[in-house]
């Protein structure tokens, strides 16, 4: 028998019309990482959930270090010694990071809370483990792969022994990622083990002992990392191959079709966050942009688009000046935007599907005739997108907020595509989505550029930019200071440029 | 267990069955019957012809009060203006009604536009300020609510008479009551209006539903943000969803002024028909037909009520809490909401 601290056998979990779980088994090693393994919407978080409380299974059973138990809330599971750091951090900025861990659960003196002895736990335990957080400093001060320790420590200090990370990489720079890595192996030696949501299969690849793969709610098995790749790990994950590196001709630049010259834009609290900046995208190319969030990519986007309006500079599409337009103007001379967040700005929620495919388009013929909406046209349309597109949705007349983050992506595509922009600007095009969404998303970018279309990416996700891209500008602190070809760098050295490193800068020159 | 279109119709039926009943213990236990106060209600509002008008009048105010309300709420915005919106759509109307000489074919639309142009203007004000400054709409409208209600006092008192708590009564030709209509109601005072009020509710449907105008003003209303990119001015659509709510309301002015009174007092204090707009339109579920059958339901209470105490020997003022009651479990349909979820979820 061997030494599993937490075991879900057959677990069922069903809601209204669906089946979420469905004989799911995962055995949890002590002291392994284990990696659970799905597209979006296959289901890893239900069975996170039912093992943190919030859901209760239909069939099967949880058992924690052998012994059968009945996981009814989640402070049942953080007693069971269960931890969870979720995707979006549930933190307080204005706290301390001691007042964050301790919230809940305060040690107390005569009625007061005890902060000192809080904060020499939490420089203890961070100590221990390697993960050099400074209890002192407020939340809002620190990085946010500082701010992912913070979460970590939050567990730890209530006592947890299994640690569920959901997506933990997904928001942080190459560098810190390796960083997180190396805390989750110290962590292991110290005898926590770790379940890690994740769709990255390098990752696994990298830190897993084993990996559990779930499909379409289905349990599809645990296979050790040591004996199997990441093709394999990918076409258990979507049941067919999958190729990773994006086939693709070396691109045919035409003439410019954007250029930027000299361009200086203000973030709402008027910080200048783009400092004369310059760049052209030629037709028949892509460009990517990489960089950390944070450096100006938000607000180069929002002046090329006319969202916000620029300090000084100048931007040409085809050689005509479209400088603050509004948005309307540059939509109608040709540029089509993938917005980096599609709830916010992408989709109306609460519109069907149908509507949001003319959120554009609206107004003009055939949808609108003197004033006078013409569903059918619009529907139409919408129908035959969804097709192309293969968007999955029970029909055009549902709101897009019932349909998956990936099919979302592809309707906003499809709209922004159909078009026939002469520039698309897709930001974080694939942010969120699976390998097979992914796939599909950068195929239709490349398709684009191979029409004579020029494309601008910008994206937070390295592989993207090097998979994607036919030449990668590096932006840091509002500029471009880095323009290099996909096929003569790697990860590290964009991993430096994208940090500001001149050293990593003359390097490559 | 329940489809959604059932979902949305069973809370506010609900809602009312919860107040009536909470009204029913209050009559209780103050030593009164009430079934007897509730039938008294229902003949009040039913019971004759005259009752039967005057509840109908009683509801045109209302159904365009409330659509005033729902129109903004639809577009995003909470129009707590309606009242001041009234008040001014009111004044207009019976200036127009007093002083103008035309034939009725252009006298009343002129004294209807009117009343709509005033409440209109008296939105875009609140939408300026919200649409270029960032200025919340709920502040603004109720200041503009007693701008509107001593502006039009001291206009009445000094420009439209001479020091008179009253206009003069609006010619024939300005005017919506019909002598056919009162005799067939046993002198009430119903008017054409119901007319005008019904129209504006398949208006407001046909413009937020069908038209280019409306597809934009839905949109900012749900996503300020997909909005402007998708290249809709947010600040226009603003600004024309305060005048158009404006606009309802001042028709609802235009209802008391061209019908019911056919004149215009100087009022001490609010009429209420705009505050109780916004209960119709919760009630309604921002909806124009759904308001049109919550104004009909306040119109009943708001009638039906005057019978209680005379009949059945129930206060007036226990008749105001039942009604109180009736907008309070609306208001908080929340609750049934979650609590019929609940039901939903074990049921399946």
């Amino acid at each position: 028998m061997e030494n599993h601290v937490i075991e879900m056998l057959n677990i069922r979990k069903e809601f209204p019309g669906i089946v979420a779980n469905d004989n799911i088994t995962i055995q949890l090693k002590k002291g392994e990482i284990h990696a659970l393994l799905g597209e979006n919407g296959a289901g890893k978080s239900t069975l996170m959930n039912v093992l943190f409380g919030l859901y209760q299974p239909e069939k099967g059973e949880i058992k924690v270090k052998g012994k059968k138990v009945n996981i009814t809330d989640p402070n049942v599971a953080n007693d069971l010694g269960i931890g969870m750091v979720h995707q979006h951090f549930m933190l307080v900025d204005t706290f301390t990071v001691t007042q964050n861990i301790i919230l809940g659960h305060e040690p107390k003196k005569f009625g007061f809370i005890d902060l000192k002895k809080a904060e020499k736990e939490v420089a203890d335990l961070s100590e221990r483990y390697g993960l050099k957080v400074d209890p002192y400093a407020k939340i809002r001060d620190i990085s946010v792969g500082m701010q992912q320790r913070v979460e970590i420590l939050k567990t730890l200090y209530r006592g947890a022994e299994v640690l569920i990370l959901d997506e933990p990489t997904a928001v942080l720079t190459p560098q810190e990622i390796e960083e997180l890595i190396k805390i989750l192996k110290s962590l292991v030696n110290e005898g926590i083990s770790i379940i890690l949501i994740t769709h990255k299969l390098k990752e696994i690849m990298e830190v897993c002992d084993r990996c559990t793969v779930i499909r379409k709610g289905q349990g599809i098995g645990t296979v050790n990392v040591a004996e199997t790749s990441t093709d394999e790990l990918a076409s258990l994950m979507v049941g067919r191959e999958v190729s990773f590196t994006t086939e693709k001709q070396d691109a045919n630049p035409g003439k410019t079709v954007l250029s930027v010259k000299d361009l200086r834009v203000k973030d709402n609290r008027k910080v200048e966050m783009v400092k004369g900046l310059n760049l052209d995208v030629k037709a028949g190319e892509i460009v990517g942009i990489a960089g950390v969030d944070g450096n100006g990519q938000s607000e180069l986007i929002e002046a090329i688009t006319g969202l916000k309006s620029i300090e000084s500079g100048s931007i040409f599409l085809n050689d005509k000046e479209i400088t603050n337009l509004s948005p309307r103007k540059v939509t109608q001379s040709g540029v089509s935007h993938i917005p980096q967040d599609r709830h916010k700005f992408g989709l109306v929620l609460d519109f069907p599907i149908g509507e949001n495919m003319v959120l554009q388009s609206y107004y003009q013929k055939p949808f609108s005739k003197n004033g006078i909406l013409s569903f059918n046209n619009i529907y139409d349309k919408a129908k035959r997108l969804i097709e192309e597109y293969d968007v999955r949705t029970p029909s055009e007349y549902t709101k897009a907020r019932a349909l998956s983050g990936g099919n979302q992506q592809k309707a906003i595509i499809a709209r922004e595509v159909d078009r026939s922009p002469d520039l698309i600007i897709a930001a974080q095009p694939t942010r969120g989505l699976d390998v097979g969404a992914i796939e599909f998303i950068h195929k239709k970018l490349i398709e684009e550029r191979d029409k004579g279309r020029a494309v601008l990416l910008i994206s937070f996700e390295l592989d993207e930019v090097m998979n994607v891209s036919d030449r990668i500008a590096v932006m840091f602190d509002g500029n471009i200071i880095a323009n290099v070809l996909p096929q003569e760098t790697n990860e590290q050295e964009l991993g430096l440029l994208m940090a500001g490193s001149n050293q990593a800068k003359e390097g490559a020159q | 267990m329940f489809s959604n279109r059932m979902f949305n119709l069973l809370v506010p039926i609900i809602s009312v069955l919860l107040g009536l009943i909470a009204g029913a213990i209050i009559m209780l236990s103050f030593g009164y019957n009430p079934i007897d106060g509730y039938i008294a209600l229902w003949n009040g509002a039913f019971g004759s012809p005259y009752f039967f008008g005057e509840t109908i009048r009683q509801v045109t105010p209302y159904i365009l009060t409330g659509l005033a309300i729902a129109f903004a709420f639809k577009t995003g915005l909470f129009n707590i203006g309606a009242e001041g919106q009234v008040i001014v759509g009111w004044l207009a109307a019976v200036w127009i009604g007093t002083t103008v000489d035309a034939p009725m074919f252009i006298h009343l639309p002129l004294a209807l536009i009117a009343a709509a142009v005033a409440g209109g203007l008296w939105g875009f004000i609140p939408g300026l300020l919200k649409a270029k400054l960032g200025v919340h709409e709920v502040i603004i409208t109720i200041m503009m609510n007693y701008i509107a209600l001593y502006v039009s006092n001291g206009i009445i008192r000094d420009v439209l008479t001479d020091s008179k708590d009253s206009t003069d009564t609006i010619k024939e030709s300005a005017a919506l009551s019909a002598n056919w209509i009162m005799e067939l109601t046993s002198y009430s005072r119903l008017h054409y209006g119901i007319i005008v009020a019904l129209a504006a509710a398949v208006f407001m449907w046909f413009l937020l539903e069908k038209t280019t105008t409306g597809y934009e003003l839905r949109s900012v209303g749900l996503n300020k943000h997909a909005s402007e990119y998708a290249g809709m001015s947010v600040s226009k659509n603003i600004i024309l969803a305060m005048v158009i709510s404006g606009g309802f309301a001042g028709l609802a002015g235009a209802m008391e002024g061209l019908g019911t009174f056919g004149y215009m007092p100087t009022h001490s204090a609010f009429t209420n028909i705009g505050f109780d707009g916004i209960a119709v339109a919760l009630l309604g579920g921002n909806n124009a037909f759904g308001v049109i059958l919550a104004a009909l339901l306040f119109g009943v209470l708001k009638i039906g009520a005057l019978n209680m105490p005379t009949v059945a020997g129930v206060p007036s003022e226990l008749v105001e809490i039942v009604i109180a009651l009736i907008i309070f479990f609306v208001g908080s349909s929340y609750i049934i909401r979650w609590a019929l979820l609940r039901l939903k979820k074990e049921g399946n």
